[in-house]
């Protein structure tokens, strides 16, 4: 049994902690603030005060400059003993976050143009809602598919990048009920056209521009409601076309197909179903014309790039999606005249 | 001049009167010495300085401007005045331009062409035909850059990180070719010196009688000298990536996108330190000049420079702490790094403790060497939080590391540059600037500058990442007091460049020495003549041995 001590709510410099593990950073962010708060007023007023006290007046003295050898070792030497346990702390604060405890939830999270995936241990992938149990380790199996990202959770304060063809890893325990924003914090450009911001059911809406839209929530709940979330059946109370309309939001399928038949990253969907559509052949398999049936949507949203339409690029990534909420998504379509 | 004596004989070469001044007469490759040729041909070290340093102060206007469309964009939450992906390329132009255009050959090349060989006595630099080469790569490749703005400009960050550099579509080709180029003129630079120094000095000058500012650039030419080329071969890997293929860099490929952030910081690492020792080095001439003794522990002022070129090769992974490098690495690199506190504080103590019983002069490039010392301490403090790993975790390109490095480079380097440029512009124009517009000018400046960047420290610790052409409302204020700081910056800097143009128009006449030092610099005529002395100079006393220098030497006649 650990016993954790309570993550501090909001100061002026920090957001609110959800882990212990952020209490640790958080204590040593403090004590360097205030070290630092104090060892530069110091320095500043002796600055200050020495250049005040000897300003030039008529008399110009010119006193040569004294040697002070035990002075120089002494702010030489001192110093490393202050570094050498400063780095300790630090290390120590660190390598909590790198090893993973055993019974860890290992979730995987994967980075692309513009938007988070993340999978539950019994396979169930969302975007952009991550669900976690409260008082549960969790350990994050991270991934890119296209350019670096990074995933980043202020609450936990931690973060670590998302490379293609490697996995990273991080680990953190989230303590405190509530809700977590999550942020990329390598650089990964912005789309062509200004697409809509990101927007959850869940009641938040992203920043704009492609990496500063990048955004995620993290709801820490209790087990029973963690449960709940990581099934994916449609939500009451709305029909099979409207879930497919707010997975086409929730999964960022918005940021490059639009609904309206302008233009962007993607063909548009307005009119695109049962119809016949245009193919690069030089990047279909040699095929010029595809019906857009049932059959096309699903590879596409599985397997972007093994058919792709003439005039776009093929820079669509894979999608994990269910096959209800495949189904869905084309009642959407279809809807879409 | 009872310190300095003069050698006879050594007057060769020049049929022209010795006492003419640089600004009168010249030697040039086009074999004229008046007119435009004269300055584009120019040989003498002190011309190629004064070209530098327009071309620098040109970018650093463009740059500067670039600067203020970020704040103006960031004013107000969604879309101010852009779209995001012309706030990408403009972030990215306004990093790229600062760090290659104009810090890096800011206070080496431009002021320390000028000022080096006259420090040590020598009427030049050791190749000044190289000299004038390396002007003209630096022009080539800002050329390459201007290329690259106008044909599609580039939206990877300064950085250019792989894969995104090696898929975006836009001129990364151009910009990379115009950093490569630069970096030969850096190279060609920092080899000068090297020799120059070792080579050229007069007689008289032990190397416990160099000034400071020549240790700092001695430091500095050395890692110019080493780590440029590997920023050089970096980024023709980069090129070939994007031309040939070659993957090595794409892990399709089998190649390794981490491997770029390792060789790029371990140029870019060193060129931090390339940024700033040049600026310590400033501030040494001015706390001697204006408090008017030797900096307390120059020798260990000068070993702490070349402890930080040395550290500076050191430290580069402390930049990859997240980049999924292993957690040994990570270890490594964050003891490493704690060491750099250690040269930093000699200085900063040093510098302080000579204020202690001297007799110090407010003057305006005095001003600006207590706002470095105010600043660097700041930007070095907030270092130890990135090096300490359980913060830097968090801390890692934020704001606060934004914060952080301008801090460094701006608080730091740009504020010495200011200063040394505000010492030595009556050396180097013969001309006096109004004192009391530089005051305005610099107290605007000042407090501008750290209402900017002191905001952005608590953005960054509050988790607002870097590169967000967007953010949420929860940050708005803190982008809104940023941004009205910097255009108090802008109004500062702008004041300062008309107070520039205005000494160079109708600006009083300088006397020899107008700041009463005793540096080497001020001993000959103001402005210097072709061979910077009239007659080889002697050195017989140290450059800071204010107790051992005339009423003669200081006098401002």
């Amino acid at each position: 049994m650990t016993i954790h001590f309570t993550p501090a709510p909001a100061s002026f410099d920090l957001p609110p902690a959800i882990s212990p593990e952020a209490s640790d950073a958080d204590w040593l962010y403090n004590f360097l603030y205030w070290f630092s708060m104090i060892f530069w007023a110091a320095l500043t007023f002796a600055m200050l005060y020495w250049a005040f006290k000897y300003k030039r007046g008529k008399s110009d003295k010119r006193i040569p400059t004294g040697h002070y050898p035990r002075l120089e070792a002494a702010w030489t030497i001192l110093p490393v003993f202050f570094i050498i346990w400063l780095f300790h702390v630090g290390f120590a604060a660190y390598i909590k976050t790198a090893i993973p405890q055993d019974n860890a939830l290992e979730i995987r999270v994967r980075g692309q143009k513009w938007f988070w995936t993340f999978t539950y241990p019994n396979g169930t992938s969302v975007n952009s809602d991550l669900y976690l149990p409260v008082g549960k380790p969790v350990k994050f199996v991270i991934s890119a598919s296209d350019v670096l990202h990074s995933f980043y959770i202020p609450g936990a304060r931690i973060k670590k990048d998302a490379v293609p063809g490697m996995y990273t890893g991080m680990v953190f325990t989230p303590t405190e009920l509530g809700d977590t924003p999550v942020y990329c914090a390598e650089y990964c450009g912005a789309p062509d056209t200004s697409a809509p911001p990101l927007h959850s059911d869940t009641g938040w809406t992203a920043p704009l521009g492609g990496h500063s839209g990048m955004m995620a929530m993290i709801h820490v709940v209790s087990l029973e409601e963690y449960e709940k979330h990581t099934v994916i059946t449609r939500p009451e109370g709305i029909s099979e076309v409207q879930w497919g309309e707010k997975l086409y939001k929730e999964n960022a399928c918005m940021t490059c197909h639009t609904v309206d038949g302008s233009k962007g990253t993607g063909p548009t969907w307005k009119g695109m179903f049962g119809q016949l559509a245009a193919l690069n052949p030089d990047l279909s398999g040699g095929m010029a014309s595809m019906m857009v049936d049932e059959n096309y949507v699903r590879e596409s949203i599985l397997k972007p790039n093994a058919k792709v339409v003439m005039g776009f690029a093929p820079v669509m990534p894979p999608y994990t999606l269910s096959d209800k909420q495949i189904d869905a998504i084309i009642e959407y379509q279809k809807t879409l005249k | 001049m009872a310190a300095i004596t003069t050698a006879p004989g050594d007057d060769h070469a020049d049929d022209a009167d010795p006492e003419a001044s640089y600004l009168e007469t010249t030697h040039s490759i086009f074999g004229k010495t008046k007119g435009v040729l004269g300055w584009l041909g120019t040989l003498d070290h002190k011309r190629i300085g004064v070209m530098y340093l327009v071309v620098v102060l040109s970018a650093f206007f463009v740059a500067g401007m670039l600067a203020m469309l970020i704040r103006v964009e960031l004013f107000t939450p969604g879309r101010t005045i852009m779209d995001a992906k012309t706030y990408n390329q403009i972030f990215t132009l306004h990093g790229v331009m600062m760090v290659f255009l104009v810090i890096i050959p800011s206070v080496p090349a431009a002021l320390g062409n000028f000022v080096l060989p006259i420090m040590l006595g020598a009427r030049d630099v050791a190749f000044p035909k190289l000299n004038l080469a390396s002007f003209y790569i630096y022009v080539l490749g800002a050329l390459f850059a201007v290329y690259s703005m106008i044909s599609g400009s580039v939206d990877t960050g300064w950085t250019f990180y792989t894969p995104y550099s090696t898929t975006t579509g836009t001129a990364v080709i151009a910009m990379t070719l115009g950093a490569f180029v630069m970096g030969f003129s850096s190279i060609l630079t920092g080899v000068n010196f090297l020799v120059t120094i070792h080579k050229m000095r007069a007689p008289g000058q032990g190397w416990n009688r160099l000034p400071l500012f020549v240790w700092g650039m001695y430091a500095t030419a050395i890692m110019q000298i080493l780590a440029t080329p590997v920023l050089a071969i970096t980024l023709l890997l980069l090129i070939l990536e994007r031309v040939l293929d070659i993957g090595i860099f794409d892990p399709h490929k089998g190649g390794d996108p981490v491997l770029f952030q390792h060789f790029f910081w371990f140029y870019s690492h060193p060129a931090v330190y390339i940024m700033i020792v040049p600026g310590m080095a400033i501030v040494n001439e001015l706390i001697a000049t204006f408090s008017h003794r030797a900096v307390m522990g120059y020798k260990a002022i000068a070993m702490s420079s070349l402890a930080l070129a040395l550290l500076g090769f050191l430290v580069w992974g402390h930049h990859m702490f997240t980049s999924g490098q292993s957690e040994y690495a990570n270890t490594v690199f964050s003891a490493l790094t704690f060491l750099v506190a250690i040269p930093s504080g000699v200085k900063v103590f040093n510098w302080v403790g000579t204020l202690y019983k001297s007799s110090v002069s407010f003057a305006s490039p005095m001003l600006y060497a207590f706002a470095f010392i105010f600043q660097f301490t700041i930007g070095g403090l907030t270092g130890l939080f990135l090096a300490t790993l359980a913060v830097d975790i968090h801390l890692h390109d934020t704001y606060f590391v934004v914060a952080h490095f301008h801090y460094v480079m701006v608080g730091g380097t740009i504020f010495g540059f200011i200063g040394g440029l505000h010492y030595w512009w009556p050396k180097m124009t013969g001309k006096l600037y109004d004192e009391r517009t530089a005051k305005i000018a610099f107290w605007l400046a000042f407090v501008g500058y750290n209402v900017t960047f002191l905001s952005q420290f608590v953005m960054g610790s509050r988790g607002m990442p870097r590169r967000y052409y967007d953010y949420l409302p929860q940050f708005q204020i803190f982008h809104q007091v940023s941004s009205i700081g910097s255009w108090v910056l802008g109004i500062g800097l702008l004041l300062m460049a008309g107070m520039f143009i205005k000494s160079l128009r109708s600006g009083k006449k300088s006397p020899r020495n107008p700041w009463n030092s005793a540096g080497y610099e001020w001993q000959t005529p103001t402005p210097p003549p072709l061979a910077n002395f009239v007659s080889q100079p002697t050195f017989n006393r140290g450059p800071y041995d204010y107790h051992l220098a005339t009423d003669e030497e200081l006098a401002d006649d």
